[in-house]
C-alpha cells in the first residue's frame, strides 16, 4: 500500500499520518507539496489535520482551492482511495468531494480529548478491520467539528449508510452524532477524530489502526 | 474603471451562531434586555478593476465560491464606483 500525505502551509498531523500509514503499518508513505499539480503512484490520499492557511475564511477553504486538489479530485473520480482527517475532512468538504460542512462547535470551546466513537459501518475500505456497532476509544482535536448538512442530505446519507463514524458522546453538536461519512462510491472518507493519534498502545489507543489496515487489506501490500 | 466591493457573508438562518449567542448572552447580563437575534458575520473589502458587466461577475463568482461556503452561509455584496485620480 503506497500513501501520499498531503502537506498544506499549516498541517500539524502529517508527521503522525506518515508514521502511522508507514513505520506502523510497514508500508510506504510519501508527502506531497500542496502546489504539486501530480500525485506519485499510489493508492491512498490522506489529507491530514492542521490548521492549513491558519483556517483564514473558513477552515479549510483556501486549501480546497489549492492545485494539488485537482489531482486530488481526479484521483477520486478514478475511484482512488482519500481520507480526510480532521481539517482534512473540512477540505474535502470545501472541495465538494464530500457533502456537508464543519462549523462551529456549539459551545465554541476548541475541544481536545479521546472521545468514543460507534462503528457504524464496516461495508466501506475504511472500515472492514472493524466489527460493526464496535465502540473504540480515539481522541479528537478541533475547534470546528460540529458536522451539518441540510435535511436532504442528511436523510441521504443515513438512507445509504455513509455514516461511518458516530460519536457516543458527541462533544461538538454534530447532527445525529456525525463524526465520520464516506461519499456515495464510498472510496472518499472524512472523519473529524484523528486515527493516526492512536495507534499505538503507548499513546493510549491503537483503536485508530483498523482505518489503515482496512486499506492495508483492501489494496494489499 | 476601478470598483470597491463589498462583501457580506452571514449564517444562513437554520445553522446555530454560537458567537452570535454568546453574544446576545452578554448583552444581556450587561442589562440591554431588549436585544435579540445577534448573528456574527463577516465582511470582505476587494478593489478590482474593469469593464462594470465583467468585474460584477467576476465579484459574484468569488463570492458565492470563494468567500462564502453556500451550505452554510448566505453572501450579498455591494459595487461601487471608485473615483481614481487622473495624473497629469
Amino acid at each position: 500500500m503506497k500513501t501520499a500525505v498531503i502537506q498544506f502551509p499549516g498541517s500539524n498531523c502529517d508527521a503522525d499520518a506518515l508514521h502511522a500509514a508507514g513505520n506502523v503499518i510497514g508500508q510506504d508513505a510519501t508527502f506531497v507539496w500542496h502546489t504539486d499539480t501530480q500525485l506519485p503512484d499510489v493508492d491512498v490520499v490522506l489529507v491530514p489535520g492542521g490548521f492549513s492557511y491558519g483556517d483564514h475564511l473558513r477552515s479549510g477553504a483556501i486549501a480546497a482551492r489549492s492545485p494539488i486538489m485537482t489531482a486530488i479530485r481526479a484521483f477520486a473520480d478514478a475511484g482512488g482511495y482519500v481520507i480526510g482527517i480532521c481539517n482534512g475532512f473540512q477540505i474535502l468538504t470545501e472541495a465538494g468531494l464530500l457533502p456537508g460542512a464543519l462549523t462551529r462547535n456549539g459551545h465554541l470551546h476548541f475541544t481536545c480529548q479521546p472521545v468514543r466513537l460507534r462503528v457504524e459501518r464496516t461495508n466501506t475500505p475504511f472500515t472492514s478491520a472493524y466489527t460493526s456497532g464496535q465502540t473504540v476509544t480515539i481522541p479528537v482535536a478541533h475547534g470546528e467539528g460540529n458536522y451539518y448538512a441540510d435535511a436532504n442530505t442528511l436523510d441521504r446519507l443515513e438512507g445509504e449508510g455513509q455514516v461511518v463514524f458516530r460519536y457516543v458522546d458527541n462533544p461538538n453538536g454534530s447532527l445525529n452524532d456525525i463524526a465520520g461519512i464516506v461519499n456515495d462510491r464510498r472510496n472518499v472518507l472524512g472523519m473529524m477524530p484523528h486515527p493516526e493519534r492512536a495507534v499505538e498502545h503507548l499513546l493510549g489507543s491503537a483503536d485508530g489502526l483498523g482505518v489503515f489496515q482496512s486499506l492495508l487489506s483492501r489494496v494489499g501490500a | 474603471m476601478q470598483y470597491k466591493a463589498k462583501v457580506y457573508v452571514t449564517l444562513k438562518p437554520s445553522i446555530l451562531d454560537p458567537q452570535g449567542r454568546t453574544v446576545e448572552r452578554a448583552l444581556t447580563h450587561l442589562n440591554h434586555q431588549n436585544v435579540e437575534g445577534v448573528r456574527i458575520g463577516k465582511y470582505i473589502e476587494l478593489t478590482l478593476e474593469g469593464e462594470r458587466a465583467d468585474v460584477e461577475a467576476q465579484l459574484r463568482d468569488i463570492s458565492v465560491n470563494v468567500l462564502s461556503n453556500p451550505i452554510m452561509e448566505d453572501v450579498r455584496f455591494e459595487l461601487e464606483e471608485q473615483a481614481v485620480e487622473q495624473s497629469a
